[in-house]
């Protein structure tokens, strides 16, 4: 199977201080890495999870890929073209195909817009003159299970759930061929967050969309995905089918993330490995193993050496992780 | 809470946006008598010659400095005119000078503060720059050296009154402007691939043109000072035409012998000034949601 | 104390430290009056950590606000009673009720970032808060710094002249602990204090508040809408849906034999306790209702999957499921008469 969206090495920079005060302080880098060193495919109906505490540079990964955020290094190819270079004009036939989601469900949404002008933006930003705009906000009210009335809406007066199957409505608006979905459920309640992501899944079936899930919940990454990526500190440090990665974590980083989830169950085992410290700043990242700061198993050589990625697991070894001591298989 | 606003929600989109604010504003007695205020001065001005009994500038209709009556509701000025009919038409001028002023005041800020608060930081810094140099101006100073320059007229009350009143509004469009440059839903639009035109006209200044409205409505009162001021002093308007400052200037060289040219003036400046800063409050209160006390 | 069976008789003997008694709110907007809390009941034992549970618009935040004296303008108590310590919270004087807040009860919140002064050091905060005690500057500031070591500052002697934006916001959130903790309140509420945290951080924030409040011995009440949270850090559990109390009881007796339909619906609901792998997600369908104009009967009745003639009709009353356990709902009062 070919990858729709292949990104190799991708690396964002962002300026910490103004030219002045790095001038004046004679700091030897004024950036910081938000993404480094990123690479993964999303194949055509694929559902590829991110996952990470904040800071992570999830989020970035999400934005660099809409053209949002300026990727200093590496590439991004969708559909055998490279994105990179790409402005303006010539981006915006890909910005037809892919399309985003993010975190606030009612903040993404123009205020000032009914939700059929805003259902109708795709169709006007891409001057589609063949269809009746009005006609396809209908038609997508419809597709994500929403009355017609609502078209006549504002965005405040949506609830969480409502506003953000507007916002699928709009995703699909253009029938793309990958939806970024940034932290799909934030915000929601739990009884709502189940439409949504059934509405996702749905959607995803019928129409043979990728999707990328972007988020920190992992239980919605477990039921959601095909194949998951844990970042810190703006790298993958593990990737692999979702399954074999809840099975068996094999970075101590990813055994932490999924024992901190904690469980609707007082009598739940609580075999925790629970990480003291919190995520270092981008600004001082550690050497070597970057998470041996906070790592149990960390040894002399974790602090020093930058680990090489391992593949391993299942028959394609698409399981692939980084880590001197990995837990294990 | 989120229970209440949901059916509340329901019931706004149905009765639409221009009935639910005509129902808040008969709920602000203060605003209302405001709106009732201006909307007859507006009137008064747009139908003055309907209005009138005799023409404003006509010397010598009755008797010099008459008591209101019957026949002259304002009573007359020191040239034998009719009161009543140069305050009425007095308010086309103030309304002129108001309308023009702050209409382009209104759009010249509106378009200057887009393109700061959405401008690259280089171009930002220099309009505010430029905003900040006029303010710095007092306006009358100001107004007197454009007056000398350009001798006393509507026009230069115009011109000055716009002057002053762009980096005003332009710095309230270019901060509400950044302010919203990285909300969610500006990102979301850029994302779908949307141009800056149509970002900043129809996602933006929807946004930041209420609030700018309640600022105009709020400074009429002052150009109409202002302009009254000038005419006063003698750097507005020219005679004969009449305005609520000439009037007042003419009435407060005779006030020895009659107060009723200086009321006469006086009370519409007064009523003006009360309505459109009524009117104004209320639509802060209305439009303004930082300051509205729902949950 | 994890409260198994003997917690009645505990109850029963011991005065609780804070009791919600029939607790009637509502909040006069611009569109008619919200009845936001109705007929809301609670008691909390001294050293107990009780969850308040529920959707967004449930009324939890407003009731652990009601409890401080913290209620916005609008918002009038329409009945019930607040006994703490014995003395009803709001019949009495504005002044006596200020004067147990930051001393007898505190409060942490769900945003840290906005809870703290941003211009004022954490030192002088952190003495500001102790007014109430006696004790020299100095005095306190050592308190101050033994609650922030405590609550796992690193380096709290040169950390403490800090200011807010220094702390990353997991710290934060520690400090705001540490500010709650330091007076020694008899009770602490805590509205949502994890979920603006990242995972990682939240299993530290409730495990820091378990043992603070072993250490202190003072009762908690622990607004969430995470099951997960809630289901590890509490011993008791009320469950809230629009404005009403559904169902209350201990931990494992909400969470392994839930009685009313919202509370099994919510647990159903959590993706966390799906074992195997589903594309399908359960949810509930419906909206919560309108509380300007609350629907008769049972206050669920129009999401439960259950419901029947006499949930329109009449309120339910709630009933007793066990000694510590009751639920609202009428299918409990006659099982046999319920449709199953």
């Amino acid at each position: 199977m070919s990858a729709l969206l292949s990104v190799n090495d991708l690396r964002v920079r962002f300026r910490a201080m103004s030219r002045l005060k790095a001038m004046a302080t004679r700091a030897e880098d004024p950036f910081i890495d938000a993404v480094c060193g990123v690479s993964f495919d999303i194949c055509k109906g694929e559902t590829l999870g991110l996952v990470g505490e904040s800071g992570s540079g999830k989020s970035t990964i999400a934005r660099t890929l809409m053209g949002l955020v300026y990727a200093q290094e590496g590439s991004i190819r969708f559909d055998g073209q490279e994105l990179t270079g790409l402005i303006g004009s010539a981006r915006k036939p890909y910005r037809r195909r892919m399309a985003m989601m993010f975190q606030d469900p009612v903040g993404s949404l123009s205020p000032r817009l009914t939700v059929r002008s805003l259902l109708m933006e795709p169709f006007r930003i891409h001057g589609i003159t063949g269809r009746d705009p009005a006609a396809e906000a209908d038609r997508l009210l419809k597709m994500v299970g929403l009355p017609v009335e609502f078209g006549r809406r504002y965005p405040h007066q949506l609830s969480g759930g409502q506003a953000r199957r507007v916002g699928v409505a709009r995703a699909l608006a253009l029938e793309p061929d990958l939806i970024i979905a940034d932290e799909p459920t934030a915000g929601l309640d739990v009884s709502v967050q189940g439409e949504v992501l059934n509405l996702l899944s749905r959607l995803q079936r019928e129409l043979g969309i990728a999707i990328l899930i972007i988020t920190h919940n992992l239980n919605v990454v477990r039921h959601m995905t095909d194949r998951m990526a844990i970042m810190y500190l703006g790298r993958f440090v593990e990737v692999g089918p979702t399954d074999a990665i809840f099975e068996r974590p094999r970075h101590p980083y990813t055994e932490a993330l999924l024992s901190a989830n904690p469980e609707a169950d007082p009598d739940a085992v609580l075999d925790r490995v629970e990480i003291s410290g919190e995520v270092p700043s981008l600004m001082m990242r550690p050497s070597g193993c970057e998470f041996h700061t906070r790592c149990r198993y960390a040894q002399d050589i974790c602090g020093r050496v930058f680990p090489q990625p391992t593949a391993d697991g299942g028959e394609d070894g698409s399981h692939v992780f980084k880590c001197h001591f990995p837990l294990p298989a | 809470m989120a229970e209440g606003t949901h059916a509340i929600a329901i019931e706004e989109a149905r009765s639409g946006a221009l009935t639910g604010f005509a129902r808040r504003l008969a709920r602000n007695p203060l605003g209302l008598f405001g709106a009732v205020l201006v909307v007859l001065m507006v009137a008064s001005a747009v139908f003055a010659d309907l209005i009138v009994p005799y023409d404003p500038t006509q010397i010598m209709v009755g008797p010099r400095l008459a008591p209101p009556s019957l026949e002259f509701l304002m009573g007359t000025d020191q040239l034998g005119r009719d009161v009543f009919s140069r305050v009425i038409t007095g308010g086309q001028v103030a309304l002129l000078v108001s309308a023009t002023a702050l209409g382009t005041a209104l759009s010249v800020g509106l378009l200057l503060g887009l393109v700061a608060g959405f401008g690259p930081p280089w171009l930002d810094n220099a309009l505010l720059l430029l905003f900040d140099t006029i303010r710095s101006f007092p306006v009358i100073i100001f107004a007197l050296a454009v007056v000398t320059l350009l001798g006393p007229s509507l026009a230069s009350v115009i011109f000055v009154v716009a002057v002053t009143t762009v980096p005003i509004y332009a710095r309230v469009v270019r901060t509400q402007t950044h302010a919203l440059r990285n909300s969610e839903f500006i990102t979301a639009e850029r994302a779908m691939g949307a141009g800056v035109p149509r970002i900043l006209g129809i996602h933006i200044l929807p946004n930041v043109i209420g609030p700018l409205l309640i600022l105009v409505s709020m400074d009429v009162p002052l150009v109409i000072t202002l302009e009254a001021g000038l005419s006063f002093l003698g750097m507005g308007v020219r005679p004969p035409t009449p305005s609520w400052g000439t009037i007042l200037n003419d009435g407060y060289g005779y006030i020895n012998q009659s107060v009723w040219p200086v009321v006469s003036g006086g009370i519409p400046i007064v009523l003006t000034t009360l309505g459109f800063t009524f009117l104004g409050e209320a639509l802060r209160d209305i439009f303004d949601p930082k300051l509205r006390k729902e949950l | 104390m994890r409260p198994g069976e003997p917690a009645q008789q505990v109850a029963s003997s011991r005065p609780s430290l804070l009791e919600v008694v029939d607790l009637d709110l509502a909040f006069q907007t611009p569109r008619g009056r919200v009845l936001a809390l109705r007929d809301v009941s609670l008691a909390v034992q001294p050293g107990e950590i009780v969850g308040v549970v529920g959707e967004s618009g449930s009324g939890k935040s407003t009731l652990a606000y009601t409890v401080m004296g913290l209620l916005a303008e609008n918002a009038e108590v329409t009945g019930g009673a607040i006994p703490f310590e014995g003395r009803d919270l709001l019949s009495m004087t504005a002044e006596k009720r200020r004067r147990l807040l930051g001393n007898r009860m505190s409060m942490i919140f769900q945003d840290p970032t906005t809870a703290l002064n941003p211009v004022r050091s954490i030192e002088k905060q952190m003495i500001d808060i102790q007014h109430h005690q006696g004790g020299s500057r100095r005095e306190k500031r050592r308190r101050a710094i033994e609650m922030l070591e405590r609550v796992g500052i690193p380096d709290p002697q040169s950390r403490i002249g800090g200011y807010a934006h220094e702390f990353s916001g997991g710290m934060r959130q520690r400090i705001c602990i540490a500010m709650a903790l330091l007076v020694k309140p008899a009770l602490l509420i805590a509205d949502e204090p994890t979920t603006a945290l990242d995972a990682t951080l939240e299993v530290q924030i409730i495990h820091l508040l378990k043992d603070l409040q072993r250490e202190i011995g003072c009762s908690i009440i622990f607004v969430s809408h995470h099951l997960g949270t809630v289901a590890e850090l509490c011993d008791r559990v009320a469950v809230m849906y629009a404005g009403e109390m559904v169902e209350y009881g201990t931990v494992r007796q909400i969470f392994h034999h839930p009685g009313h339909p919202y509370t099994k619906a919510l647990l159903e609901c959590d993706p966390g306790r799906i074992r195997t792998k589903t594309r399908v997600l359960p949810t509930i369908p419906g909206e919560v209702p309108n509380l300007v104009e609350p629907p008769s009967g049972c206050i669920f009745r129009e999401r439960c999957p259950h419901s029947f003639d006499r949930c329109v009709t009449e309120v339910p009353a709630p009933r007793d499921l066990a000694p510590t356990q009751w639920a609202r709902c009428h299918l409990l009062d006659d099982a046999a008469e319920a449709p199953a």
